[in-house]
């Protein structure tokens, strides 16, 4: 099962790592530093909202949070195999690393579809 | 003591040395390389706070509110600092990496790496200006 889906495993590893370069270094200073620290002001609820309602944004934001949560899922996986030596668990962190990056998916997708 | 102890034969294949946990720490590429591969974690961690993010907005303006008070106390403020620090380094090694991932071929004749690098370094540029954009002016 795992062998047979191990090359889209890699191509949403690959797509969640340059979703992950291209925009979460300014997502994360914006939100996380800029905005908090009063640097900048953060977009009032309003706007933010308002920002929500349109599709585009939605699909931006179903791309912006999944595609690297699978990235995180592959790469962890691998990185507790060699850092760890945990080989013999194999199934057990497959299992729990892709199944949290569906589980985020599936919240995602039903926030984004629920939101008015 | 009922059983005969088990011994069992030489097997070259089955022979592995005994690696410390801590086996990247010696060597400056090798950490690099755990390093790179830790970027992750921060990936996960910005990824679950945008889907916390998207609740609260969900939930209405006290919660969005409170989301962005949350974000300013000492402890986010200092995970944020080491994130954007961690997904800085996943960007630029993922970036670098690319030609070595992805072979562009023009008429015939493989594309240089500076160029494939550097075209990522200047749609990093513009996308990260666009994302600001919108946020900052909605």
């Amino acid at each position: 099962m795992l062998e047979r889906i191990t090359p889209l495993l890699w191509l949403l590893f690959s797509a969640g790592g340059t979703v992950a370069a291209l925009l979460f270094p300014i997502h994360v200073l914006l939100t996380g530093l800029a905005f908090p620290l009063g640097w900048l002001e953060p977009p009032p609820y309003e706007v933010a909202h308002r920002l929500l309602t349109h599709p585009v944004t939605r699909l931006y934001l179903f791309v912006l949070i999944s595609l690297p949560l699978f990235h995180w899922a592959h790469r962890f996986r691998y990185t507790l195999y060699d850092g760890l030596q945990l080989k013999h668990l194999t199934a057990l962190i497959a299992v729990l690393c892709y199944g949290a990056a569906l589980l985020g998916t599936a919240m995602t997708a039903y926030l984004l579809w629920d939101i008015r | 003591m009922s059983a005969e102890p088990h011994y069992t034969l030489y097997h070259p294949r089955w022979y592995r040395r005994r690696v410390s946990v801590w086996w990247w720490l010696h060597k400056r590429s090798y950490t690099g390389f755990v390093l790179r591969e830790l970027t992750s974690v921060f990936v996960a961690f910005f990824a679950a706070l945008s889907l916390w993010q998207l609740l609260a907005l969900a939930r209405g303006p006290e919660a969005y509110g409170r989301f962005l008070s949350r974000l300013g106390t000492p402890l986010f403020l200092v995970l944020d600092a080491v994130v954007f620090l961690f997904v800085l380094f996943h960007a630029i090694t993922w970036f670098n990496l690319t030609p070595k991932a992805m072979v562009v071929r023009l008429r015939g004749k493989r594309a240089p790496d500076w160029a494939i690098v550097g075209l990522n370094y200047a749609a990093w540029l513009v996308v990260s200006g666009a994302v600001a954009f919108v946020l900052l002016r909605g």
